[in-house]
């Protein structure tokens, strides 16, 4: 298959050895499991339960807030201890709902939806209907509700569903571990996606650097002449779904569009084998793989996880710190977030756990710019890093703006191979922060001024109505009296 | 000599009355700036500002009367339309940026007398004679109006909580220089 | 158990590249070509050399210690080093020590602290300060000498250096023209360059380094093999030494066959002068030039054309340092309007229409 060429990149260490060859295992069951209502972008979900409930495994314990929101189940059978808040899986350290349950240990599977037994012979709306009850998000990190993205078939001229398994992030290897071990789920729960989306080409891209990958996921594509599978070129960040989009069909998504808008609709290798389970047994998305790794973590490991174990139960489980780590990761040390500690739970998005040494993440002091331009020339996006941020440094968002800010997707190409180590994308996230906080500033500027003219017209309205009202009255009173008058002319 | 004046007098004559009528035909029309002004300002007629309401702050601005930084409702993001408008620098020094609060009613002390209802600009607060009220916290802009009619001090301004969608990253601290 | 990174945004590994690295790579990129001319032109050269280098740093940590900037971990980054030493490659090798500390002074003091220190100036320290030095002193800054390696019969010991150097005591017999300044003086005299060309020395030894000149460009082939080795250490690109060299080629060669008698060759352009010291280590300067590929082939074919044009019109005989001066004023602009076209948008940053497959 004709490859097509990405701009810039780099190729960072991609110390994947620490874990590729350790098979998946499943964590042994907590002593208490912390499910947040918010594992997905959009509205929280809504609580089911009550204190004290006991829950069966597969139960849905928090149901869809909205249009754009997802489930939550009970990922083994027990009580519901408290609803309450504690910190969320989040570099801000803020408290979110959580639902805590207590498992009783029996692990016992509660009543779930029958298996759709012929999927590809289903209506497209059931596969979308049990996904989003399924409670199935992206899991490849951004956790966007799965189900909006497969009704997307139904509003955009789709050609082909791209299955990501690229896996460009250095350390992570949960897709690597889950399409060897795992193909033929991914794969089928690809072919049910592509016949929800009404799509009659699937393309599983994956980076060069897993060639059992590769291989495994050929094999179980082999018996169906829609699935290819392609190996794509070591390039930090080639699983960015844009890019990767543009490598296989050279197709460039315009800005502020989705890739949708141009016929590839791109899911994670992960959330395929979810859907694949959704659907074959009605199981809801109660589990993931996660890769837990880094040099501080003494046995690095791919873990299958239920939704809600904390991140020191997995810590404990890899056999804890041999030193202290510097810092804490969730997802990819290129794109991750810093976790506030260890009390926090695993989520949906949440693909990796590194606990990495100073020496591993190699951040020094920063020094001034020396105008090496070497941003410039890998910026994947086409954007000049080292011009935007000098004018956010001036807190100069309007500029930076039109330089392209918002369309940085935040690889960290530029900030990993700076010479003077200056942080640039912690410049430029903290300049997205900055201007989505002022346009939320200005709606709310919008809706006060909505308000006031709303209140304006009813006290306007509220005032001619009483006035109208004494002048009916006069007038009432003024023809009793005349009347009045006119009765008593006779007499 | 003579020639001299009168050629140079009537060059004095016919340019300056090119000039004058230039300057009447091809007059620019005058902004409505009082009127842009207006749209700028959040428009709750609150008076924060020591104005009676936003049409009267945005008199003065226009004038050039008041300063720019008034409005604490509409906070430094409409210190920033305005100083762009009026081409000047918003000096955000003398801005004490306030963080955004929302007006609370302490239940216990609510008796219920419906001043504050009647107050508030953008009908924000929910309830009727003789019963408790509630501020809608999505639509209080805190302008905090309601708190000055209050009889029993029910009303309290509370910051506005961040949370998970509001957080960002604060600004790198190191001390560095970009080009 | 909380953690201190916690303030930190991604990424969380890093490349282990910096500052310092570099310039430490540029300094050995440096180093065949200049001992090479320090053996050639002798004890003077190497105290000349030693005293500008040594008078940037000082000059550097005296301006840092004013700005009350971090003195030591600042002067570690090797970048006062790096200008002082290519100051001292473009002073003519037997110059009194005085040239070179006024040099360092201009560099340092004037040309790049003033702007905000590394990263911040608009201006090649080194050439503002050798152009500065050659408009101020223009007999002591060409004062050319022909080689005197060391050791050699005739060369100057230490003690007669240090005479030289430091007592300003130039011995008579030795002073020679360099190439492009002899081919300028007799076409003045209205001798054709196709005569004047054939006293000059030959081009294999112009290549060499065998010629008068300044005290460290004189080696084509040393500069070129450390510029290589630039590249292949990706601290430079090709763009900007194969657009300033190709632009003095391209000018040199085409107006020489039109006139052979007025115009030198492009081979003699390319291979007398700074040509190769500007194109690999001067112009190259990240500070100074344009950030995109783009944009500095756009600098580079600038300093190209205009080194040409002043060796060939302008009064001096060598254009290198006004060329590339004058290019970097211009570098703010081109950068604005070499800017890459970013992911999904056109040229003028408005998002790409739907239903097109190629930009």
């Amino acid at each position: 298959m004709k490859l097509f060429p990405i701009r810039g990149g780099i190729h960072p260490d991609y110390r994947k050895e620490l874990s590729s060859e350790k098979v998946i295992v499943a964590l042994p069951l907590p002593a208490a499991l912390y499910i947040p209502l918010q594992q997905h972008i959009g509205v929280p979900s809504e609580v089911l339960v009550n204190v004290g409930d006991l829950v069966k495994k597969g139960q849905m314990i928090a149901r869809s807030g909205g249009t754009l929101s997802a489930p939550q189940h009970a990922p083994t059978s027990g009580h519901i201890r408290s609803i309450t808040d504690i910190p969320a899986p989040h570099p801000s350290g803020l408290a979110q709902t959580t639902i805590v349950l207590e498992p009783d240990g029996k692990d016992e599977w509660g009543e779930l939806p029958a298996p759709i037994v012929d999927p590809f012979t289903a209506d497209p709306h059931t596969i979308n209907e049990r996904v989003a009850a399924s409670g199935i998000v992206g899991m490849g990190g951004a956790a966007f509700p799965s189900a909006i993205k497969l009704n997307l078939g139904t509003q955009k001229k789709l050609e082909i569903l791209l299955l990501n398994g690229a896996e460009c992030e250095p350390y992570l290897t949960c897709d690597d571990r889950v399409m060897r071990e795992h193909a033929d789920e991914v794969i089928d729960g690809a072919r049910i996606m592509a016949h929800a989306l009404g799509v009659h080409r699937v393309v599983v891209a994956i980076e060069q650097n897993k060639p059992q990958a590769i291989d495994a996921m050929t094999r179980a594509a082999s018996a169906f002449s829609e699935v290819e599978v392609v190996g794509v070129p070591v390039q930090y960040p080639m699983g960015s779904e844009r890019h990767l989009v543009q490598a296989i069909t050279g197709r460039e998504t315009p800005a502020k569009k989705l890739t949708a808008d141009i016929g590839v609709l791109v899911h994670n290798v992960a959330t395929a084998r979810a859907v694949h389970h959704a659907v074959r047994f009605g199981r809801p998305l109660i589990s993931r793989v996660v890769t837990v790794s880094g040099k501080a973590v003494r046995e690095p490991n791919n873990i299958e996880v239920p939704i809600g174990a904390r991140v020191a139960d997995l810590i404990a489980f890899c056999g804890g710190f041999s030193v202290e780590p510097e810092s804490l990761v969730n997802g990819g040390p290129m794109m991750g977030q810093p976790l506030p500690g260890l009390d926090v739970p695993v989520v949906k998005g949440m693909s990796g756990i590194l606990a990495l040494t100073a020496a591993e993440i190699n951040q020094q002091p920063a020094s001034s710019c020396i105008r090496c331009g070497v941003c410039v020339t890998i910026c994947p996006c086409g954007l000049s890093p080292v011009d935007m941020a000098a004018f956010i440094r001036k807190d100069n968002f309007e500029t930076a703006a039109k330089l392209g800010v918002m369309d940085c997707v935040s690889c960290g190409s530029c900030s990993w191979l700076c010479p003077s180590h200056i942080p640039l994308v912690h410049y430029f996230n903290y300049a997205k922060g900055m201007i989505n906080a002022q346009d939320r500033e200005q709606r709310k500027i919008e809706q006060t001024r909505m308000l006031a003219e709303a209140h304006a017209l009813r006290v306007e309205k509220a005032a001619a109505e009483k006035a109208a009202f004494l002048a009916a009255k006069k007038a009432q009173a003024a023809a009793a009296s005349a009347a009045k008058e006119k009765d008593g002319t006779p007499a | 000599m003579l020639l001299a004046v009168s050629s140079l007098t009537i060059m004095g004559v016919t340019l300056g009355s090119i000039l004058g009528a230039a300057a009447y035909f091809l007059a620019v029309e005058e902004d409505p700036l009082e009127e842009e002004l207006k749209a700028m300002l959040p428009g709750s007629q609150c008076g924060q500002c020591g104005y009676v309401g936003c049409s009267q702050y945005a008199v003065a601005l226009a004038k050039d009367e008041a300063p720019i930084t008034l409005c604490t409702p509409g906070g430094k993001a409409v210190i920033e339309v305005l100083a762009k408008k009026m081409g000047v620098t918003a000096d955000l020094s003398e801005h004490e940026e306030k963080v955004p609060e929302y007006a609370f009613i302490i239940e216990d002390l609510c008796i219920g007398c419906t001043r504050c209802i009647k107050e508030c600009s953008v009908d924000a607060i929910m309830g009727a004679n003789k019963l408790m009220h509630t501020v809608i916290a999505e639509a209080c802009h805190g302008c905090e109006k309601c708190i000055q009619v209050c009889p029993t001090d029910a009303i309290v301004m509370h910051p506005v909580p961040l949370t998970l969608s509001s957080w960002h990253w604060a600004k790198p601290e190191d001390q560095h220089v970009v080009h | 158990m909380s953690f201190r990174s916690i303030s930190h945004s991604a990424p969380f590994t890093h490349q282990a590249s910096s500052v310092q690295k570099i310039m430490f790579t540029v300094l050995l990129a440096l180093i065949p070509a200049t001992a090479f001319n320090l053996y050639l032109f002798g004890w003077p050269a190497i105290l000349l050399f030693s005293v500008t280098v040594g008078s940037c740093v000082i000059v550097e940590a005296g301006c840092l210690a004013l700005a009350g900037r971090p003195v030591r971990a600042t002067l570690g980054d090797y970048s006062a080093v790096l200008t002082g030493w290519l100051l001292a490659m473009s002073l003519p090798p037997w110059a009194p020590w005085w040239i070179g500390f006024l040099g360092a002074i201009f560099a340092i003091a004037l040309a790049k602290h003033p702007f905000g220190g590394i990263g911040q100036n608009v201006f090649n320290p080194a050439m503002v300060a050798r152009v500065a030095l050659l408009i101020s002193f223009p007999v002591a800054m060409t004062v050319w000498v022909m080689p005197h390696p060391l050791f050699s019969a005739g060369a100057p010991g230490f003690f007669d250096a240090i005479a030289i150097t430091f007592g300003g005591q130039m011995p008579d017999a030795v002073s020679a023209a360099s190439a492009l300044g002899h081919v300028k003086t007799e076409l003045t005299r209205g001798i054709p360059v196709s005569q004047s060309m054939v006293q000059a020395p030959d081009l294999m030894d112009m290549m060499m380094g065998y010629r008068a000149g300044s005290l460290g460009e004189t080696s084509a082939i040393l500069i070129l093999a450390g510029g290589l080795f630039l590249m292949a250490k990706r601290i430079i690109s090709w763009h900007i030494p194969l657009s300033v060299m190709g632009g003095v080629f391209l000018m040199g060669a085409i107006f020489h066959a039109v006139d052979p008698a007025r115009f030198a060759s492009g081979t003699f352009h390319l291979l007398s002068g700074a040509t190769f010291l500007g194109a690999f280590f001067i112009a190259t300067d990240y500070v100074t030039s344009p950030v995109s590929k783009k944009g500095q082939l756009i600098f580079g074919l600038g300093c190209g054309v205009l080194i040409w044009l002043i060796r060939t019109f302008a009064g001096y005989p060598e254009g290198v340092a006004f060329a590339v001066l004058l290019m970097n004023a211009l570098v703010p602009i081109i950068d604005q309007y070499t800017r890459p076209r970013a992911f999904g948008r056109n040229r003028k940053g408005e998002p790409l229409p739907l239903g097109e497959e190629k930009p």
